[in-house]
Parts: structure tokens; sequence; C-alpha cells
């Protein structure tokens, strides 16, 4: 249990617009040629949907628009115009935009997030996806009494404590149950790099260097990095390990278990060639298993080897997911690893084989109980913490693998769409990534500032940690770690139905 | 060691533009020709690269647009837009997705297997098929095939009768029979296909293809014409008459032949191995709730091969079908539980649609198994069925020329052989003959939901 919580200072929110000229949301809304520059609409949209133009006015953000449900409203647009120059078309582009797991509106959700810093408006699902299973079926049970309680948001505590064994090595306490995780350098540019960290500091958290090495830029944020030692051995120095608090070792990741990473030739540009200690140009495999490890015993070897060389680092092991994920916790735990994170099947961002994201080693949601109730049957669950990440993409998410048994979570994708990631899924192809996010372009890297990027984050997890507050509130527990596998507090729709239950269940 | 098995591929273009799921929509009207027009952005220059499909009257532009966004995003007057193309979401059917079909052809034309960034876009889990997941290994385990290996992964199989113990007489020497084995580098037989425009062309790209890759190809007996007979060493000739009438000659040059399942099937298995010992024949029957007990029968009888087929939807063809992957599993187990697994070789076949099915098949059971449609769709079928009620083919795939259609299927299989080692790989195995039945290396969705979810939310 954290000592002192909540002493943290959060930082403000500031809203941080799109980067491009139209952002997308649902709907679209065309004003015509009879519009007679009255202002009525700048004037009424409580959304600020509209801004002063320069011949009339602009539905410069219509992604604020809440659409046909507005009609309701006295303030609504489209009736109150007195020339009807206004209408409101749903976007044609939403159709196709996202995916079964990232939605259109879980993307247009996570935007809103990151400009704002709040809890979108326009009727969007910002809290499950579609696609039919896990996270998306499952719903907490609110005990009535505790619904609309909106008071007393600052005496609820969201830190957890990253080192709970009882060795000598120092305790090290996150305001927020998440840090960020590991994108190389060379997979994601240096603005993208720099802007997770750099928000992984004003949320008192950690960022993953991920397997590319440590760039220099990166030094002055030691104290919140998470230096990554994987299978490739990318960029991995002593002097590295001994500037961070926490090492990880990258077993295997999730979007592709049992296959080790790969960059392609296309990205291995000068600096990142310089940085992985590799050849310009041609594409970098990192093999898979670890061969030097091919037994626990050789495991507890590689453990001890980072404590050697760092006296005062936590080791984390990061895992995928297969049958036996119980057994290999119990085995990280015994060789003396202070975190172990699982990595579910279905996250990820780098390239990976379809096959391979889809088909091998469970969902996140399968492993976590999985593991929480074999350790706690061993009598060490509360000796070791347990970090869940592969597909966790909004803070009901991330409460929801809290309950099912992770002491926090690690994200990766929601930071990218936080920085207007579209999920095309070509992040591999050609020069990289089209919207300046996962690329080693140089043109393409100018398009984002790393200000910008930083706030956008920022504000993102402002967003999520409010919403996990108020999910709290609403079980009537004060601090995050009463959540840790709660069980009881969720149900299954497809095994549960409202009437069996002393409490509600939410819609979405 | 003998030389590591690998398929040739290289890019086999399209005849036919392909169908995208979305589109590009531009007005001109309003265009405020601006200096930097965010056409001229694009990162993958797909304006510039425009040009007119004159066959087929399309545009390029939908083909060569990787959904970026950014002109959509930009254009200050809005003038772009992408919405969702509507032939795209008619694609095939609820099993035949569009996903499926257009991977599909994106591994006919490359040879590459399917890679993208971002994690997995898809449905939780699903019927068939998508309800289970193969298991990977941590850390203990050789090395795999591929970029780094120095071992590499079987994926040879052998069809036949396997003995489980060899007879010796009192001099030492083997005194018990040994059956025929034929061995095939990768566990995939081209079948015939449940439907197709006139199949003459379509035969000799499939038949091409067997031959290349050392597999075979499933032929009617009534389909056999004398330019087919350089093949013969790769055709498994179907009964589809009267095995009487089935030539002598014939039969003796043949590796392997397949005959319906009936009543004195055995009968016929014995008259034709009379005529050529050293061939393997294979029983072709259904899948039902009566297929196991079937399949103990024949194989106690000393059948070699049995092909359980389903339809092209993975279903038995009765009132109340179960899966193919359930039945197969049941059938293994069965024979598993008798001690008499061993001596059998089961290839199982019906809505086998992607390299995962074959790996998934495979660990529920099947020693290998037989593909149909995929042949079609590699040579661009779009899956209408129109061939079915005797409509012209919109891809004209009966005018194929042959060594382009042998090419595209052997992309196809070398994407699919890849992703087999793939799957093999992340668990550790180095033969596909080992991966067979291996359900505890699998993870199933029914087990896992009963196991975590079905008990939450229950207090106490």
């Amino acid at each position: 249990m954290p000592s002192e919580p909540q002493k943290f200072d959060f930082p403000d929110i500031k809203e941080v617009p799109s980067r491009f000229r139209n952002a997308l949301g649902r709907y679209r809304i065309a004003i015509n040629k009879s519009c007679n520059n009255c202002g009525l609409c700048i004037e009424l949209c409580p959304y600020g949907v509209y801004k002063k133009g320069a011949k009339w006015p602009k539905a410069a953000c219509d992604h604020f628009c809440t659409g046909f449900t507005c009609s309701i409203n006295e303030f609504y647009c489209v009736n109150r115009c007195p020339e009807k120059a206004i209408t409101v078309t749903v976007n044609p582009a939403f159709e196709i935009l996202g995916d079964r797991r990232w939605t259109a509106d879980l993307l247009a959700s996570t935007w809103h997030m990151a400009e704002t810093g709040e809890i979108p408006h326009q009727g969007l699902n910002y809290k499950t996806g579609d696609s039919g299973g896990g996270f998306d079926k499952l719903r907490f049970i609110f005990p009535k009494e505790n619904r609309g309680n909106e008071e007393g948001f600052e005496d609820v505590s969201t830190a957890i404590e990253l080192n709970r064994s009882d060795d000598s090595r120092p305790k090290i306490t996150i305001p927020v149950p998440f840090y960020l995780g590991g994108m190389s350098f060379g997979s994601v540019s240096i603005i993208t790099m720099l802007s997770r960290v750099r928000a992984a500091v004003a949320l008192g958290t950690f960022c993953c260097t991920g397997e590319g090495g440590y760039p220099e830029e990166l030094m002055d944020y030691d104290d919140h990095i998470i230096t990554q030692v994987a299978t490739g051995l990318f960029g991995v120095r002593e002097e590295t390990i001994k500037r961070v608090r926490i090492v990880e070792f990258k077993y295997a990741q999730g979007a592709k278990p049992g296959l080790g990473g790969h960059l392609l030739g296309d990205k291995v540009t000068p600096r990142v060639a310089q940085m992985r200690e590799a050849v310009e140009g041609s594409a970098l495999f990192s093999p898979f298993p670890f061969h030097s490890v091919y037994s626990v015993e050789d495991h507890k070897k590689h453990v001890d080897w980072i404590k050697e060389t760092n006296s005062k680092a936590l080791v984390s092991v990061k895992v995928s997911t297969p049958t036996d994920v119980d057994m290999v916790t119990v085995g990280s735990y015994y060789a003396g690893a202070h975190i172990v994170q699982l990595d579910g099947s279905y996250g990820g961002t780098g390239a990976a084989p379809d096959i391979a994201k889809k088909n091998i080693a469970m969902p996140i949601e399968y492993a976590l109980p999985k593991v929480h109730k074999f350790l706690l049957a061993e009598g060490i669950r509360d000796k070791i913490t347990i970090i869940a990440s592969g597909g966790i993409r909004t803070a009901y998410d991330m409460a929801k693998a809290i309950a099912m048994g992770a002491d926090g979570v690690c994200l990766g994708t929601a930071d990218l769409v936080a920085l207007e990631c579209i999920r095309c899924h070509h992040c591999e192809s050609g020069r990289g990534c089209a919207r300046g996010i996962a690329t080693t372009d140089e043109e393409l890297t100018g398009l984002m500032e790393l200000e910008w990027g930083t706030r956008r984050i920022i504000n993102m997890y402002m967003a999520w940690r409010h919403q996990l507050i108020a999910i709290l509130k609403k079980l009537g527990m004060k601090s995050v770690t009463e959540l840790v596998g709660r069980f009881d507090v969720l149900a299954h729709l497809d095994y549960i139905k409202q009437e069996e239950i002393e409490g509600e269940l939410e819609r979405f | 060691m003998p030389p590591k098995y690998n398929i040739h591929t290289s890019p086999v273009p399209n005849r036919f533009q392909s169908i995208t799921k979305s589109g590009v929509i531009a007005w001109e009207e309003g265009c405020l020709k601006c200096a930097r027009c965010v056409k001229k952005e694009c990162v993958y220059k797909v304006y510039e690269k425009r040009s007119l499909d004159t066959r087929q009257m399309l545009d390029t532009l939908d083909s060569e647009c990787q959904d970026c966004f950014r002109c959509v995003q930009n254009c200050p007057n809005r003038l772009i837009q992408k919405g969702l193309n509507p032939t795209y979401k008619v694609l095939g059917d609820h099993y035949w997705t569009p996903e499926i079909i257009s991977s599909l052809w994106f591994q006919a034309e490359t040879g590459r297997i399917p890679v993208s960034g971002g994690g997995y876009g898809g449905p939780f889990s699903g019927p068939g098929f998508d309800a289970m997941w193969t298991d990977m290994s941590e850390i203990v385990r050789p090395t795999r095939d591929g970029i780094h290996g120095r071992e590499y992964i079987s994926t040879n199989v052998d069809l036949g009768r396997k003995l489980m113990f060899l007879e010796l007489g009192p001099d030492g020497s083997i005194v018990s029979p040994a059956p025929p084995l034929v061995e095939i580098p990768l566990p995939v037989i081209f079948d015939i296909l449940p439907w197709s425009p006139p199949r003459e062309k379509i035969n000799l790209s499939l038949l091409e293809c067997a031959q290349s890759l050392g597999t075979f190809t499933v032929v009617r007996q009534s389909d056999l014409t004398p330019d087919l007979e350089k093949y013969l060493p790769h055709i498994i000739v179907h009964v589809d008459g009267k095995p009487e009438n089935l030539p002598p000659e014939l039969i003796k040059r043949l590796r392997m032949i397949e005959i319906p399942d009936s009543e004195n099937v055995m009968a016929v298995q014995a008259m034709l191995k009379e005529e050529n010992p050293q061939l393997v024949v294979i029983i072709r029957m259904p899948l039902n709730s009566n297929a196991s007990e079937r399949a103990l029968q024949l194989t106690g009888q000393g059948a070699e091969v049995l092909h359980l087929y389903a339809d092209e939807y993975g279903l038995e063809e009765v009132d109340q079908p179960l899966f193919i992957k359930e039945r197969v599993k049941e059938i293994h187990l069965r024979l598993v539980e008798e001690g008499v697994r061993d001596q059998i070789t089961l290839i199982a076949s019906g809505g086998i649609a992607m390299a995962e099915h074959m790996a998934k098949l495979i660990i529920c059971g099947a020693d290998a198994l037989t593909i149909d449609i995929p042949l079609l769709v590699a040579m661009e079928c779009r899956v209408c069925r129109r061939c079915k009620e005797g409509i012209a083919c919109p891809v004209e795939i009966d005018q194929v020329d042959p060594a382009w259609g042998s090419a595209r299927i052997r992309n196809l299989m070398a994407g699919w052989h890849n992703q087999l080692l793939e799957i093999m790989g992340a668990m550790g195995m180095r033969e596909v003959r080992r991966l067979r039945g291996e359900m505890g290396r699998a993870m199933f969705f029914e087990d896992l939901e009963k196991e975590i979810f079905a008990t939450m939310g229950k207090r106490g």
C-alpha cells in the first residue's frame, strides 16, 4: 500500500486541437450560400462548433457537434438559423474509420479526450468497442447507493506501488495505475518517443524505451524511463542499464507472441542504424527467443545480471500469454522479478503477421484472472506487481483489467491514437506512417510538434484518471488497490442478466 | 539433413483490378486551386500515379490509397471524402468474408504473408475456427525456422497406413509387409472444386502447381483426359464412376486413388490394391454423427487413409450439423482411445479458408487437409457463385493461362506454408507431424469462457 497517496501535483489541462485542418467527427455541417452572417449559430452553440469566418461563420469544429440528438434543444442551430442555411449530415468517413476493436466511436472519443481532457459529450461510446467479447462484453456492477456521488474526487487514490517485494531495493510509487509501453526509436519518431516520455514525467509515471537503444534526447528524463532488454539486444549497454530505475526484459510481445521484432530496411536510417549498431537500410530482426535462456534457471541468471549491473533498479519481465502463463509468472517471481507484464495477444503497435496477431496466445482478459488466482493460491500475489497490456484501449478497459487481477496496466496504442493515429495499419510500409507518428522519415516526423504531442497524451490520461476515480467512487472504493482481483464487481453480458444482479449494469 | 523445403515466389499481377474496401470521392466544384494542393502532398503519390484502367473503366486511385486520410482532413474546402465501397461489402458471404477474400488475393499476388502494424482489429472470437487460439512458448524451445534458423521446421506428412510394430521371422528378417506411404512436403492437397466455370484450364493450373509443390490434385475419373497424362504422379483419381471401368494400366501408374465410402468399400480397396500393391487408397466419407464409429470400423478393416469432408462452410450436410473442427476432434480422440489412431491417416476438408484454419484443424486431429475455394480465389475468384447458375465468370477464370494460374496458387501456398511455420515456430515445434492432435497446445473459447467469465459477478 503506498504510504502517502495523492500528494502528486497533476498537470493542468490545456486544449490542443487537431493538427489537421478538419478534425474527424461523426457529423459534418455545411452552411450554404443563403447564410446572411448574422452570427446566431456562433452565439447559440454551447459546444463551440462555429467560429467567425471572413465572410460567414465556419463550422470549424463540427467534430464537437452532437448531431440530430441536438434537435430537442432550443439552441439547435439547424432550426434556429433564420435563413435555414445549415445542414447536418452523418460523416461518410465514419463508416470506414476504425475496426471492431477500435471503433470509429473509440477513435473519435480518444481524439476528443486528447484535445480537451474531457469525456466526450457527443454521445460517442467511449467505454467499449465492438469486438463482441472480452472487455467489450464486461460491465461493472455498481451498487445503487453509490450512484451519482460526484464529490470528493481528491480523496480517491489512483497510486500503485511497483516494488512489492521485501528486498532492499527502492519502493517506487506511481500516482496513476499505468505506465507507457515500449515503442522503439526507429519504429516511432523521436518526437513521438519524447512526447510519450514527457507525458509520463508530467503524470509521475514511466515510459519504456522499447528495443532500439536509448537516444540521448531521453537523458533528461532518466528517472521516468524503463529501458528494455530484448532478444536482439539492440542498443543495450551497461551504461543505459545503470541509468534507469526500472529495467524490462522482453521475452515476448502480445502482437507477435513467439516471434521476434522486425524493423524494415526503409526505416533503418543512419541515426537508427547508429543507435542499434547496425547497417543503414538493412532490415533488422530480433530473434526469438533469448538464445541465452532455455530454462527458468537461465532466466534467473538474466535477472541476476541486471541486478548486479544496477543495484537499485527494479526488474520487470514482459511475457506473452501462452497456455501456461500462470506458471511463467510464478517462475519469474522466483527468479526475482519485481514486475511481470502480461502482454495479451490482441494489442501491440509494431508490424506483425496478421496470423500471429489474431491466433497466437490468448487475449489478456483470460490471462489475468488465471494468473491472479494462481498467484493467490501460491501465496505470493502480494509480493509481485502484475501489469496488464495488449488491447487496453480505454479507462474502462483499464479498470476492468485491474478488477480481473492486474495491479496496473501498460499502454501504447492509445497514446498513438491521442497523437491522431487513424489506425490505417500501414505503419510498416515505405517511409512509414503518413501521419508522422510511426516513422523516421524527416519530413514526416516534422508533421508533429513536441509540445502538441506531450499535451495530447497528458490530456487523454487525465480524462482516463477522472473516469477511473468515478468508477472507484461508484464502487465505494477509496483506492485503486482495492479494485485488484474483484471479479465480483464485474459481469459478463453473456452469462449474467440484470435481474440476477444487485446493482446496476451500465448499458455500454 | 535433407534440403530445406522452399516454395519459390514472385509477384504475379492481377488481371482485374481488385475490389478495395473504401473509395475516394473528390469533387472538382468549389476547388480553390491552392498553390500547395493536398493531392500533391500525398505520401503515397496516389493522385500522381492515377490512371484509368480502360478495360474495366476503373480508376486506379482506390487500389493505391492507403487510408491515411490526410487529404480528407487537410483540403480547405473539404472536397475530398472517403466512403465504404458497396461492392466490397457484398463480396463472398458470411463465411467467405471480404476480409478473407482480399487477404487471399494479396497472398496470391505477392507470395508474401499479410503483415500489418497497429495490433489486431477483428472480433474477440467467433464461431468455428475463430473459437480457438494456438499456444506459444516463452523460453524453452529450439531455434525457429526462418532467417535465424539453424534447425528448420518440417511440414512433411505421410499418407497411408502405418505399422505399429515390425514382425520379425526366426532369422531376424522383417516379415510384416510394409504398406505403401506417400510423403508430401506440406499438409495440403488440392481438392475437387465445389463449383467453378468450365474447368479445363483451371485443372491445368491446379495440376501444374501441385506438381511444382510436390503435392497432389484430386481429379475426377470422368475429367481424366489424355493431355493430363504427364501429371499422373501428382493426380489422385477420384473414382466417380464404376471402379471396374478404370483401365488396369492406369491403376498401375497411380500413386494414390480416392473412392467414395460404401458398403463394399473395402472390397473395392482390395481390388485396386490387387492391381497395384503400391497404391495408397483414400476413402472419402462425409462427416456426421456416425463418422467416428465408421472411422473406427474402417480402421479395423485395414483402411489406409480417410478423407473426411464437410461442406464449403465446414458444416456437416445434415440437419443439426457440427463444425468440422469439433467432429474431427471427436474422431481423433475416439481413435486415440481405441489405440488405433496412428495406424490410419486422416485428411479433412471443408471450410478451410485461411492458413490458420490449416494449423488449427491439424491441432484438432487431422494429418493433412484438402482445399478448394481458396484455389479459385487465388485466381481472382470473387466467390459470387454465379458459375453455379451457369452465368459467365466476371473475372473469366475459365480463360486463365495455366502458367499464370499455377504461379498465383503457388504464391498463396508459399504464404500458407510460411504462416504455418510462424504458428509452429511460436509453439517451439519442428514437425507438423507432431502438431497433429496437440490440443494441449491450443486454447479453446468454450473452456476459457467457462473458466474465466461464467463465474464473474457472483458474490461470495
